[in-house]
């Protein structure tokens, strides 16, 4: 076929979105979209990775209001339009496809990519506009800081950030409804049971009898792993949208009362106490949604690949559990260097408790290498690939992340450098979106009825830049820290030029790999396809795999 | 081993995370490399199960234990309240401006000093820096809480001080330059460059 005819019918014409199904449709928009945000958040990092070197660069212009406006936003793009897009749209085809049951709701589903979608775009205009610049930790009272931001910016980026709630809170609801719904497989099963398999205390309960030489609890658990991970991650993704949305609020309170021209006395929020407030549920993020999603996503992915059962499951089960009770108390990492915070909290929380990351994430690492080399020889295929370069991600960043959690560490790194490259980029690049392309390379042939991938060469490009460009830029922020570089201070003397030079090039490389992966996608659906998406689909069926009598 | 200052602990840091670091990546290049093969690879040393747990509860557990050993400012940090300073400044935040005691604060090597620092309205970071920009210490200043750092210098050296925490796009400029000399040590290591 000519580059004409691949560009408008995808390649060898081989997809057609008519014959997708709803469910089809509707994750295969939410990863566009989540693809395109991740575009706009790779060409904002870049942005800021030229003002780290010149900061009178366009557009920075050497403008410390637009260079924190693009702080302040890029996290916002780069994880709830992005990531949560693209995980998001990803469970909820995989759902109905491990539990052969029909999504709740596809109406539901949609609404969800369009609220993030659009508090994403509200949120960022609010930035855009206003140049709103709280930074996405939002510590108080700074976000109701009228004499540096305008109110009408505040009110408009919260409302972007609790759309992106209020859709996060659809998703879960999606979620929830289908897995306890009681038809298909489950059709006997109790809430109990469910509830059970779901917080995987069947697994727990199955390694206590084997201790004790007593039959399992159950041979046959009612949900599969990666549903136990992603039910899990969800409990941890409810509690966040609640303290986002809570915060959402009080910000919101107080800049109406300033429009409305009443001045309220922000010293009556205590600021250390929302600070604790506010990273305990931002830390169900980072420490609770991405760790046990990554951790399902590489149990799903290795028996995919391998075609084989879990190595060790009732262990990654328990683990999956135990991960739950981690993730609630280990937000105190992030108060190191507060000195009012109770040096007990620091001690337990911040340092002990957090240290079994180390544990549970080493855990799931452990199960999923010992999967796969249990079915050798395998096929290097560009699944396995994504795999191991996410298996290294956070490989990497987890312990400069524990590193760092230490009370020596914490006083000379707190705020660094370090902690946003060599932990947070290679965590959140290397490590979650390398796991995630891996899962968009096994769904493709699921989500797009069999369509042709236009180039491999292109795909291994790919792989090889954001690999390479990823880590480099991590590792190059990171050193940067160690040498005393702040995260959220623009340097005017170039100070640190040696290190934002290689970093600025590893991020052009980040920047280049979309570009080739976002061309190869297009070259392989095509643009009409690509239109086609979005369009309404004659097949109403909600699920995958299953006939539509049984569902 | 005790590392008297941030250099000394950073650069042992760099080296072990960078060995750490060329090491994980090479297990994985090597499992990948190995798991397309048909022969069976043999491993260079085989790890029980059980083994790697203890390894990850001991590498989690023991940093902590390592680091309180060998960096004196954790255990002075932790015990800060009992310790009597040699010399209490009090710094006022407000407006994105510190107003200190005095134009420059001159120490002594080896005496401790109580840094108490009070925010008038946002959170605000107290950060000392070498003059090549590497970090001394830091803490965060939350506005309404008591916000005290212990701090024995080790080394001579004339130190600048910035705000180590984001007050809004006014607060980049927070910074006081010479604030701290410090004198009579034997070590001049603060006026030495980091990595760079």
């Amino acid at each position: 076929m000519s580059f004409m005819s691949d560009l408008i019918h995808g390649a060898d014409n081989k997809f057609d979105h008519t014959s997708l199904n709803a469910l089809q449709k509707v994750t295969l928009r939410a990863v566009v979209v989540a693809f395109l945000f991740y575009g706009l958040a790779a060409v904002e990092g870049m942005i800021m990775r030229m003002a780290s070197i010149t900061p009178s660069i366009p557009p920075v212009n050497g403008s410390v209001d637009h260079y924190f406006a693009i702080m302040t936003v890029h996290p916002i793009v780069g994880i709830f339009g992005s990531t949560y897009q693209l995980v998001f749209g990803a469970f909820l085809f995989l759902i109905p496809f491990l539990t052969k049951k029909p999504l709740y709701s596809i109406k539901l589903a949609n609404a969800v990519w369009l609220l993030i979608t659009i508090g994403t775009i509200t949120s960022w205009l609010a930035s855009f506009i206003y140049n709103y610049a709280p930074l996405y930790t939002l510590y108080w009272p700074l976000p109701a800081d009228t004499t540096q931001f305008k109110a009408i910016g505040g009110v408009m980026f919260i409302v972007g950030v609790a759309l992106i709630m209020v859709g996060t809170l659809g998703f879960i609801y999606n979620v929830y409804a289908t897995v306890f719904s009681k038809i298909g497989v489950h059709k006997d099963k109790t809430t109990k049971e469910l509830l059970i398999s779901g917080f995987g205390i069947d697994g727990m309960l199955n390694l206590y009898r084997k201790l004790t030489g007593r039959q399992p609890y159950s041979k046959e658990p009612a949900l599969s792993l990666p549903v136990v991970a992603i039910f899990r991650g969800t409990v941890d993704t409810f509690l966040d949208a609640l303290v986002i949305l809570s915060a959402g609020v009080l910000v919101l309170v107080f800049l109406l009362a300033d429009m409305g021209g009443i001045k309220l006395d922000v010293a009556s929020v205590d600021a250390l106490l929302y600070k604790n407030w506010f990273w305990w549920g931002l830390d169900l993020v980072a420490d609770g949604l991405v760790l046990i999603y990554v951790a399902g996503a590489w149990y799903l992915l290795a028996t995919l690949i391998t075609g084989q059962k879990l190595f060790m499951e009732n262990v990654a089960r328990a683990a999956l559990m135990l991960e739950l009770l981690v993730s609630w108390m280990v937000w105190s990492h992030h108060l190191l260097a507060d000195q009012g915070q109770p040096e007990m909290m620091k001690l337990i929380s911040g340092e002990m408790v957090t240290a079994f990351e180390l544990l549970t994430q080493g855990l799931a690492l452990f199960i999923t290498l010992v999967t796969l080399w249990k079915a050798r020889p395998l096929k290097m295929t560009m699944e396995l690939k994504y795999l191991l370069g996410g298996l290294i991600g956070f490989g990497l960043a987890v312990p400069a992340g524990i590193i760092q959690a230490d009370m020596a560490m914490n006083r000379v790194l707190h705020n660094t450098q370090w902690i946003i490259g060599a932990h947070v980029h290679i965590a959140i690049i290397v490590g979650l979106y390398m796991t995630l392309y891996s899962v968009v390379y096994v769904l493709w042939p699921l989500v797009t009825n069999n369509a042709k991938l236009w180039s491999s060469k292109l795909a291994n490009a790919h792989f090889w830049l954001h690999l390479v460009g990823g880590i480099g830029m991590g590792a190059f922020m990171g050193m940067a820290g160690l040498d005393g570089m702040l995260r959220r201070h623009l340097y005017f003397d170039g100070e640190y030029n040696y290190y934002m030079i290689l970093a600025g090039i590893c991020g052009g490389m980040l920047l280049l790999a979309w570009l080739l992966f976002l061309f190869n996608v297009i070259m392989s659906v095509g643009l009409k396809g690509l239109i086609g998406i979005f369009l309404p689909s004659h097949n109403k069926e909600a699920s995958y795999g299953i006939e539509p009598s049984k569902a | 081993m005790t590392f008297l200052n941030s250099l000394e602990l950073l650069a042992f840091h760099n080296v072990a995370y960078s060995i750490y670091s060329a090491l994980i990546i090479a297990v994985i290049a090597w499992f990948g490399y190995n798991l397309t093969r048909t022969e069976v690879a043999k491993p260079l040393v085989r790890i029980p199960f059980y083994g790697f747990i203890a390894f990850l509860v001991v590498a989690g557990v023991g940093h902590h234990i390592f680091t309180y050993n060998v960096v004196p400012w954790v255990a002075e940090d932790i015990m800060r309240s009992q310790i009597k300073p040699d010399k209490t400044y009090k710094v006022v935040v407000a407006q994105h401006k510190f107003q200190l005691p005095s134009e420059k604060l001159v120490l002594n090597c080896g005496e401790k000093v109580l840094f108490d620092v009070e925010s008038k309205d946002l959170v605000y970071g107290f950060g000392l820096f070498r003059k090549n920009k590497t970090m001394v210490t830091q803490m965060q200043v939350n506005p309404g809480s008591k916000n005290t750092l212990l701090w024995t210098f080790h080394d001579d050296g004339v130190f600048d001080l910035m705000s180590t925490e984001y007050s809004g796009p006014r607060g980049n400029n927070m910074i006081v330059k010479d604030i701290i000399e410090v004198r009579d040590c034997k070590d001049k290591i603060a006026m030495n460059g980091g990595s760079k």
